[in-house]
């Protein structure tokens, strides 16, 4: 069963295209990943998933039905938003309140043991908070919510490698006590990587990679070797990257999904290593770029 | 975790590892797929998929509604497999490796005698 269903959808703003016929399905109770880079489209996608926007065209489905003011969709979604605004004077512990008025699934338990996780002061104002702080409230509203379909943009600003760290690990438990499907979009890949069941890659309005994360590992390799060994390795195979450095060569290629037509790396003189899912997706983004 | 291979099959690998060096005994239950996601910092649904390959073959076995347990035979599967693999794994390279030095297979013989005397 999907979440989410996305077919041929087009955003046009005026003179600017920011999505170009996306199609997409997230399946239900998963991890996506929703990669990309700033100004890729991944922050306009959200906003029309989660009815802040209108598509110019094509057909979205949100628990198969169009997310567009329908309030039966929306008050299953929660959307956290990179600097996301809160009204000024609210002092944190209101910001919370606001979030479980708005949010039928709310564990005020769960949310007042995230406090003391990201030690947030409950009683100061929002705007006194430190960036790092204010993003933490957004990843509790974001938890605490137990929305079923949760999206987070960016979530992170501010914080640092160990409260992140902190979010990953509360985001992994309480999705195995309460599987929901979660969309987190982020270019923090590395860090992702093995948070996420499946990967988007969006670049300029487009789906350039939709997949299993984990098959997307060790599916790109660089060969590296003298140039005809290199070449009569990689014969056939989809060409990422090539450099060259006095007659030795390296090539970053994507295998075939099964392995097929491998040869021994050793038989064929030339030495394979595998590439991470980070340097995977920067080389087809790159790929992807106007020339 | 190695980058360059699914998770998946390196938390079957690892679950293999802990049954060979004998820290998983036989009908000792294995853990859970939320607590290897947990600890890995992975997602569930690739633990589990790791944890269903050993169940498929004939490594762990669920007792439903409890957890997942080590067969009585899986060291001897864990190790007969591993034994299967050693030669491709390690001698093939080893031997590719002496020939790019112009090293006969007997001077290996050699080199592994006088090697495993020291130990």
């Amino acid at each position: 069963m999907s979440a989410v269903v996305v077919e041929d959808l087009t955003m046009r703003y005026r003179g600017h295209t920011a999505l170009d016929g996306v199609g997409l399905t997230l399946e239900k109770d998963t991890i996506h990943g929703l990669l990309g880079r700033n100004g890729a489209g991944k922050t306009t996608l959200m906003r029309i998933l989660t009815g802040q926007e209108f598509e110019s065209s094509g057909r979205v489905e949100v628990f198969g039905q169009p997310p567009r003011e329908n309030s039966a969709v929306l008050s299953r979604v929660c959307f956290i938003r990179e600097a996301q605004r809160y009204p000024q004077n609210f002092k944190v512990r209101e910001a919370f309140a606001a979030a479980a008025i708005a949010c039928p699934g709310w564990d005020q338990a769960y949310a007042d043991r995230l406090v003391k996780d990201f030690e947030l002061p409950l009683k100061r104002q929002i705007k006194k908070l430190s960036r790092g702080q204010l993003s933490a409230v957004g990843i509790i509203i974001g938890l605490a919510a137990r929305a079923p379909l949760t999206l987070f943009d960016e979530p992170y600003l501010g914080l640092d490698a160990v409260a992140r760290h902190l979010f990953y690990d509360r985001l992994l438990e309480d999705f195995s006590e309460h599987p929901r499907t979660i969309v987190l979009s982020t270019h923090l890949i590395d860090e992702v990587a093995d948070l996420v069941e499946h990967v988007v890659l969006i670049d300029h309005g487009k789906v350039l990679m939709d997949a299993e994360a984990d098959e997307l590992r060790g599916r790109a390799v660089s060969v590296s070797g003298p140039a005809e060994a290199v070449a009569a390795y990689v014969d056939g195979l989809p060409v990422l990257h090539r450099s060259e450095l006095g007659g030795r060569v390296r090539v970053a290629v994507t295998r075939r999904p099964d392995g097929s037509g491998q040869t021994d790396p050793r038989a064929a003189g030339v030495s394979v290593e595998s590439l991470s899912l980070q340097e995977l997706i920067v080389l087809t983004t790159k790929q992807g770029d106007p020339k | 975790m190695d980058e360059g291979r699914p998770l998946f099959q390196q938390i079957a690998e690892q679950i293999e590892a802990s049954i060979l060096d004998g820290s998983l005994a036989a009908d000792a239950q294995a853990p859970s797929t939320n607590e290897l996601a947990a600890f890995h910092r992975i997602n569930p649904a690739t633990a589990a998929k790791g944890i269903n390959q050993l169940v498929s073959d004939g490594i762990l076995y669920k007792k439903r509604g409890i957890g997942m347990f080590v067969a009585g035979d899986a060291r001897q599967r864990v190790l007969e497999r591993r034994r299967d693999a050693f030669a491709r794994d390690f001698v093939e390279p080893l031997l590719a490796e002496a020939r790019r030095l112009g090293l006969s297979a007997a001077d290996v013989r050699n080199l592994i005698e006088k090697w495993g005397e020291g130990r």
